[in-house]
C-alpha cells in the first residue's frame, strides 16, 4: 500500500475534511459515553441544549469562543511559518498579568475606559510577545528547538504568575485568597448582554479574526511567513530574511495568544488566578489544525470547542459522565483531523 | 553555608535523587528510543499521565503493582502505536501529532479516573513499592541507603540503561536502530524495513514513557491526581538533547536533573524569604539552560522528523 | 555463456504515467551492461524494480533462474544482487563499518560480529583493491571514497551481479575511468554489472552491449561493437535534438568581478580565495567536481551570503548591502542550482513564485500589501513567452514537470532583463528538449549584451556554451582558458586540480582576444 498525492485536492475534500474528523470524533468520544453507561445521542443532545439551550448557556458558550479564537489564531499564524509555538498557554497568562500590572502603574488607573482598555491590550500583547521571542531568539541564536522551550516555559509562566499574585500584586482584599489585586472598572469590557457574562471581548477577537486572515491573504508579510514555513530554503533564495519574518510572526502569533489573556480578565474574571485558563492555550493548538490554520475556520473551530466544553458541564451534571469527555472529544477531533487532512491531500493505492 | 553542607551531606537528600531521577531515566530512554529511529515523540507528557493513572487504578482495583507496571507499559505501547501509524507510514506531522496524543491520553486519563473513582475529595491511596534493601550492599555506610535501598523499578530503570546501550551499540537491531534515524533509505537498500522498525522502537519507546508515568503513582507517590506529571516528559525530550541521544548520557542527564530537584526541594524548606515558585522554576529553566548548552554540539539524527517513503528523497 | 539476471515484461504504472511498459531485459556473466536513456526515461525504476524497491503491475525478474519474490530488497539481496545508489545510501553519522554491517546479520542475534565483520570488510577491500579505513566517519570521506563503500556494501552482501546507478555522476573523468577499470577487473572474478547512464561516452567506453530505454520502454539494444555514439544518441533522444550553437562572442565592459573570494562553507565546500571576471556579453563557465564550492560560490554571488574576505564588485562597484534584493536590484538574474528545494516554493501559487523575489519592488507591492493583478500579469506574460505547460497562475506549481519549472525559472530570471545571470546547473535533471531550450534562452542572454556565469558539472554544456572555462577546485578557481582549447583531456587536468600547463593557455587566449 503506498499514499499517492493529489494533483489537485478538490475544494469539496478540503471542506469535507473537518466534517468528518469532527464526526469521527463525536463517534469514537460516543463509544466512550456508552462505555460508561449513558445513552451518547442523549448525551450529544444534552451538550447542544447546554450550550444554546438557554439564554445563559449562550452567553457562556460565546464567552468561552473568544479567547478560543485568539488562542487559536495564535497558533494558526506561528504554524503557517512552521514556528512551533507551543506556548500559548503561558503566553496567555502573561498576558493576563500584565493587565492589573499595568493599571498598578501611578496615574494609570485614573485613564478614562476609552483610552485605558486599549492601553490595557496592548499590554497584554506585548508581555505574550515577549515570552514567544525568547524561545526564537534562542532558536535563531543557539539552534535551539522551540517546541521544548515554549513548552517548558508555560510552566515558567504560571509560577511567575503565581508568584506575583502571592507576592507584590497580591490583592490584600481578598482573605487570603492568591488572587491579583483588581483591574479598575475603567479597563472592563462593556458586557453585552443583561446579567449575563457575554462581553465586548467576543466582536473584538471577531474582528482581529478577519484582520488575521487580510494580512495572511493580501500583505507581503503574509506571503513572506508562508513561504518561510513552506520552504525555508527557497524563501532564502528568494531574498525573504528568515530571522526578521520569525520574528514578525512570533510578534503575532505571541501578541494573538497575550491579548487572549488580557481579554479574559478584562472581560470576565477582572483578577488573575493561577485557574484562569481551562488550557486555552493547549486547545489553541486544536483549534488552528482543526480549522486548517486558516483564520477564519478558526472562529468555527473556536465555537465547536466552546461547545463541547460549555455543554458537557450540564451534560455532565445531568448523566454524571465526566466533563472531561470534552476535553477527550476535541484531543481525538486533532487526531482524525490530521488524517482527514491527509486523506483529502493524498490517494491511496494498493 | 553550613546549610548547603547540611543538604549536601544528609542521606536523604542524596536517596532522593535516585528516586527522582527514576521517572527520568525511563522516559528519556523512551524519547530516545523514538528519536534514535527519527521520530519526535511529543506524546511523552500525555503518556506518562496515563501510565500514572492506568498503573494506580490497577492496583487500585486488586492487581498487584508490578501488573501495575506491566500494563501501564502496554498501554503506553498502544498510544506509541498510535503516534507511529499516524507519522510513519502517513508521516504527518510529528509535532502535531504528538501533542494530539499528549492532550487526548492526559484527557482520557482523567475520564478514566474519574469514572472509576467519581466521588472522592482526597485521592484514594494504594501501598505503594517498598524500598528493597539489596543484602550485604545496604549496610554500606552512607552508600547503601542512597544506592542500595532503592524501590525495585529504580534497579530495572538501571538496568535497562545498561541493556539499551548495550542494544544500540552492540547488536544488529542497534545498528538497524541507529540507521533507521540516519539514513531510513540505506536500512531499506540493506533490506531492512524502516517503517516497521520504526513503528517497533516508537512501541518499546512509548512503553518506558508508560512505565515513568507508572512509576510516580506506585512507588514515588501512592495516588493519582490530574496533572501531577508537571512537565516531567517535555523536561524528558529536552535531556535527550542534552544527552546527544546516548542512553549512558541519559542517565547522567537525569542523576543531575534529579540532584538539582532534590537540592532545591530542601534548601526551600531552610532558605527564609525567597518564593518558593522561583525554586519550582528551576527544573524547567535548568532544561532550557541544558538544551542551550548542548543544542549545537549534539550529534542529531540526520533523519529526525523526516518521514520516509520509499521512492522518494 | 550463462543468463545470471533475466527481467521480463516489467511494467510499472505511477497513476497516468507509465515508467516502464513491457520491458525484457538480460544479464549474462561477467558481463558489462549500460542501460542508456534520458532522466525519465524510467532506468532507476526498473532497478529499484529488480531490487525490490517496487512491485512491478506485470512482469518477473529472475536471477540464476531462480524467479524474485517481488517487493523485497532483501530477497535480491540474498540472491547476490546489489545495489550502489546514485545518491549514496550511507549514513554520514556513522563509521564505515557500521554503514557496512547494517542488516548483515539477524536482527536479533544478542551480539554483534564486528570483529568478523572487520576482517572481512578489509579483506574485500584489498581484494578488489577498494581501499577505505573501516572506521573513519563516513562525513570524513570524499565522494570518491563514498562510492567505493558503497560498492563495498554490495560485496560485503556477495553481491555477484553489481547494479550502479549513475556511477559517475560525482566523479571527474580521470576517476571515473579508475573506476571502470576496477568495474573491469571485477567482471574477470565472475561480477556481472549493469550500469545506468546517460553519457554516451562513457557507455562507449565502458559497456559490452547497450539497452537503450526511452519513456519507459526498450528501443534497442546493441552490442558495443556495432554501434556509435550517434547512433545511440539518436535511439536515446528519439529525434535529432540540435543543441543550439555559441555565436562568437563580443565581450563588452566588465561586469562582475569576484576578488580573493573566501567563505566558510555554507552547507558546501569553502571558498579560498577565488578570483574571477565576468564581461558583457561573454558567457564564463565553471567547472568542477562536485563539492568543490561551487554550490558556495553561486550562493556568494547570488546574494545569500556576504564573502568572509574579499569583495565582490558589480559594475566596479560594491552594493550597499550584500544581500538577495541588493543583488538583484543590482542586476543579477539568478538561476538556483537545486530548482526544486530552492527555486520553487511548490506549495504556493506559481505567481507567487514569480513575484516573491521582487516582492519589495514596488512594482510588486505597495505599503506593505501584495499588488496582486501586477503579479498575475507578469506571470501571465511569462507562462506565454516561456511556453510554460501545464502551469496556472493562480495553481500550485508542485507537480510542473522539470523542463516546465525551469522555464518558468528562466522566464522569471530573464524577463527583467538581467545585466548578470548566474545559472548553476541549469540543465541538470532535464531531457535533450528541455536542454536544447535552456541553452537557446542562456545565448540570447549573452548575445543581449549580458554576462552570463555558468556553473556546471556538464562538460559538454559548459564547452556549448562557454566564451571562457575555469575550474574550480578545493574553493579556488583555476586559470581561465579560452573554449576553443578545451578538450575532455585537458577540462579532467583542470578538475584535478592540475593547473601547471593553464598559464601558457590563458595568455595565449588573452592575445587571441
Amino acid at each position: 500500500m503506498r499514499f499517492e498525492r493529489r494533483a489537485h485536492p478538490s475544494r469539496a475534500l478540503t471542506i469535507l475534511a473537518p466534517i468528518c474528523a469532527i464526526l469521527l470524533a463525536l463517534l469514537l468520544a460516543g463509544g466512550l459515553i456508552a462505555i460508561a453507561g449513558a445513552n451518547p445521542l442523549k448525551a450529544y443532545r444534552l451538550i447542544l441544549t447546554g450550550a444554546f439551550g438557554s439564554r445563559l448557556g449562550l452567553s457562556e458558550t460565546l464567552t468561552r469562543t473568544t479567547p478560543l479564537i485568539l488562542t487559536g489564531l495564535a497558533a494558526a499564524v506561528a504554524f503557517r511559518a512552521r514556528l512551533w509555538n507551543i506556548g500559548a498557554e503561558g503566553q496567555f497568562y502573561l498576558g493576563a498579568l500584565a493587565v492589573p500590572a499595568f493599571c498598578m502603574l501611578p496615574l494609570v488607573s485614573s485613564l478614562p475606559g476609552p483610552i485605558l482598555i486599549p492601553l490595557c491590550l496592548m499590554a497584554g500583547a506585548v508581555a505574550g510577545m515577549v515570552l514567544l521571542l525568547l524561545p526564537l531568539g534562542l532558536r535563531l541564536k543557539f539552534g535551539v528547538d522551540e517546541v521544548v522551550t515554549t513548552l517548558l516555559l508555560n510552566f515558567v509562566a504560571v509560577l511567575f504568575v503565581s508568584l506575583m499574585i502571592e507576592g507584590p500584586m497580591k490583592d490584600p482584599m481578598a482573605f487570603g485568597w492568591p488572587q491579583s489585586v483588581p483591574v479598575p472598572d475603567a479597563a472592563i469590557l462593556p458586557k453585552l448582554m443583561d446579567r449575563a457574562r457575554l462581553h465586548a471581548g467576543l466582536p473584538l477577537a471577531l474582528a482581529v479574526a478577519v484582520a488575521v486572515w487580510w494580512v495572511q491573504a493580501r500583505s507581503v508579510f503574509g506571503m513572506r511567513s508562508r513561504a518561510v514555513g513552506l520552504n525555508p530554503r527557497a524563501a532564502a533564495f528568494a531574498g525573504v530574511p528568515l530571522g526578521r519574518t520569525l520574528v514578525a510572526v512570533a510578534c503575532l502569533s505571541g501578541g494573538l495568544a497575550g491579548l487572549a489573556g488580557a481579554v479574559e480578565v478584562m472581560g470576565v474574571k477582572a483578577y488573575v488566578t493561577t485557574d484562569l485558563s481551562p488550557n486555552y492555550g493547549y486547545s489553541g493548538i486544536v483549534i488552528a489544525m482543526l480549522a486548517n490554520l486558516n483564520p477564519l475556520a478558526v472562529i468555527a473551530a473556536a465555537l465547536f470547542s466552546a461547545v463541547m466544553f460549555v455543554g458537557a458541564d450540564s451534560m455532565s451534571r445531568a448523566l454524571s459522565i465526566p466533563s472531561y469527555i470534552a476535553d477527550v472529544t476535541v484531543a481525538l477531533s486533532l487526531l482524525t483531523m490530521l488524517v482527514a487532512i491527509f486523506l483529502a491531500q493524498y490517494r491511496i493505492r494498493r | 553555608m553550613s546549610v548547603l553542607f547540611d543538604i549536601l551531606a544528609s542521606v536523604g537528600m542524596w536517596e532522593a535523587v535516585l528516586r527522582i531521577a527514576t521517572p527520568l531515566i525511563l522516559g528519556t530512554l523512551g524519547v530516545l528510543l523514538c528519536e534514535r529511529v527519527g521520530v519526535l515523540n511529543l506524546g511523552i507528557e500525555g503518556i506518562m499521565t496515563f501510565g500514572a493513572m492506568i498503573g494506580w487504578l490497577t492496583v487500585y482495583g486488586g492487581g498487584d503493582l508490578w501488573t501495575g507496571l506491566l500494563v501501564a507499559a502496554a498501554a503506553g505501547a498502544m498510544f506509541g502505536l498510535l503516534h507511529a501509524l499516524l507519522t510513519v507510514p502517513l508521516g504527518l506531522s510529528q509535532h502535531v501529532t504528538g501533542l494530539g496524543i499528549t492532550l487526548f491520553a492526559a484527557s482520557f486519563s482523567y475520564y478514566v479516573f474519574r469514572l472509576a473513582v467519581p466521588t472522592a475529595s482526597s485521592p484514594p491511596t494504594i501501598e505503594p513499592f517498598r524500598p528493597l534493601a539489596v543484602p550485604f550492599l545496604s549496610d554500606l555506610p552512607f552508600l547503601g541507603p542512597v544506592l542500595f535501598t532503592q524501590t525495585a523499578p529504580t534497579y530495572l530503570a538501571l538496568v535497562l540503561v545498561a541493556a539499551i546501550a548495550w542494544g544500540l551499540y552492540r547488536t544488529p537491531l542497534g545498528l538497524a536502530v541507529r540507521m533507521a534515524g540516519e539514513n531510513p533509505h540505506a536500512l531499506d537498500a540493506q533490506g531492512v524495513d524502516p517503517i516497521l522498525l520504526r513503528i517497533g522502537a516508537i512501541m518499546a519507546g512509548s512503553a518506558l514513557m508508560g512505565m515513568a508515568g507508572a512509576f510516580l503513582t506506585t512507588a514515588a507517590f501512592n495516588s493519582f491526581f490530574p496533572t501531577m506529571v508537571q512537565g516531567r516528559g517535555w523536561i524528558c525530550v529536552a535531556l535527550v538533547v542534552f544527552a546527544s541521544w546516548r542512553p549512558e548520557r541519559a542517565l547522567l542527564g537525569a542523576l543531575l536533573f534529579a540532584f538539582f530537584d532534590a537540592f532545591q526541594l530542601r534548601l526551600q524548606t531552610v532558605v527564609d524569604g525567597v518564593p518558593y515558585q522561583l525554586f519550582l522554576m528551576l527544573p524547567y529553566l535548568l532544561s532550557i539552560l541544558a538544551l542551550v548548552l548542548m543544542a549545537r554540539r549534539a550529534r542529531v539524527p540526520q533523519a529526525l522528523m523526516q518521514p520516509y517513503r520509499r521512492g522518494e528523497r | 555463456m550463462t543468463r545470471v539476471l533475466e527481467l521480463e515484461g516489467i511494467t510499472k504504472r505511477f497513476g497516468a504515467v507509465t515508467a516502464n511498459d513491457d520491458v525484457s531485459l538480460h544479464l549474462e556473466r561477467g558481463e558489462i551492461v549500460a542501460l542508456l536513456g534520458e532522466n525519465g526515461a524510467g532506468k532507476t525504476t526498473l532497478m529499484s524494480i529488480l531490487f525490490g524497491h517496487y512491485t512491478a503491475d506485470s512482469g518477473t525478474v529472475r536471477v540464476d533462474g531462480q524467479e524474485l519474490p517481488p517487493g523485497r530488497s532483501r530477497a535480491a539481496i540474498q540472491a547476490g544482487v546489489g545495489m550502489v545508489h546514485q545518491h549514496f545510501a550511507l549514513a554520514p553519522n556513522l563509521t564505515v563499518l557500521d554503514n557496512v554491517l547494517t542488516g548483515t546479520e539477524p536482527l536479533w542475534k544478542p551480539r554483534s560480529d564486528r570483529a568478523g565483520g572487520r576482517e572481512k570488510l578489509v579483506g574485500l577491500a584489498r581484494r578488489f583493491g577498494l581501499k577505505v579505513d573501516p572506521d573513519a566517519r563516513v562525513s570524513d570521506l570524499s565522494v570518491g571514497e563514498c562510492q567505493r563503500v558503497e560498492i563495498l556494501k554490495a560485496l560485503y552482501n556477495d553481491a555477484r551481479i553489481l547494479i550502479l546507478d549513475e556511477p559517475t555522476a560525482v566523479l571527474t573523468a580521470q576517476e571515473a575511468e579508475g573506476l571502470f577499470a576496477t568495474l573491469r577487473q571485477m567482471t574477470q572474478r565472475g561480477l556481472s554489472l549493469i550500469f545506468i547512464s546517460h553519457k554516451l561516452g562513457e557507455v562507449m567506453a565502458a559497456a559490452d552491449r547497450v539497452v537503450v530505454l526511452r519513456h519507459g520502454r526498450v528501443v534497442a539494444e546493441r552490442r558495443k561493437v556495432h554501434t556509435s555514439k550517434e547512433e545511440l544518441a539518436e535511439l536515446m533522444v528519439g529525434r535529432a535534438v540540435k543543441r543550439p550553437t555559441r555565436p562568437p562572442a563580443t565581450p563588452g565592459e566588465l561586469l562582475l568581478e569576484g576578488v580573493d573570494l573566501h567563505l566558510a562553507g555554507k552547507g558546501g565546500a569553502s571558498l579560498k580565495g577565488a578570483s574571477f571576471h565576468l564581461r558583457a556579453g561573454e558567457t564564463l563557465g565553471i567547472i568542477g567536481v562536485s563539492g568543490n564550492g561551487q554550490t558556495t560560490l553561486a550562493g556568494l554571488v547570488s546574494g545569500l551570503y556576504p564573502p568572509d574576505v574579499g569583495k565582490l564588485l558589480i559594475e566596479g562597484h560594491r552594493p550597499p548591502r550584500h544581500d538577495v534584493p541588493h543583488a538583484i536590484a543590482a542586476g543579477i538574474g539568478r538561476i538556483p542550482e537545486d530548482r526544486n528545494a530552492e527555486g520553487a516554493i511548490g506549495d504556493m501559487t506559481t505567481w507567487e513564485n514569480v513575484v516573491l523575489e521582487r516582492i519589495w519592488s514596488p512594482d510588486y507591492s505597495t505599503r506593505g500589501l501584495v499588488r496582486r493583478d501586477a503579479a498575475r500579469a507578469t506571470t501571465e506574460a511569462i507562462l506565454r513567452d516561456y511556453d510554460v505547460r501545464g502551469a496556472r497562475v493562480d495553481g500550485r506549481i508542485r507537480l510542473l514537470s522539470g523542463g516546465n519549472m525551469q522555464k518558468l525559472i528562466l522566464g522569471r530570471v530573464l524577463s527583467a532583463d538581467p545585466r548578470i545571470v548566474v545559472a548553476a546547473q541549469p540543465s541538470r535533471g532535464l531531457d535533450e528538449g528541455a536542454i536544447a531550450g535552456v541553452h537557446e534562452r542562456l545565448l540570447e542572454a549573452r548575445s543581449r549584451g549580458a554576462g552570463v556565469l555558468l556553473i556546471s558539472e556538464d562538460l559538454e554544456e559548459v564547452m556549448a556554451l562557454s566564451d571562457r572555462i575555469m575550474a574550480i577546485v578545493g574553493g579556488r578557481l583555476s586559470p581561465a582558458i579560452p573554449a576553443e582549447r578545451a578538450t575532455q583531456q585537458l577540462l579532467g587536468l583542470m578538475m584535478a586540480g592540475d593547473w601547471s600547463t593553464l598559464d601558457d593557455i590563458a595568455a595565449e587566449g588573452v592575445h587571441a582576444v
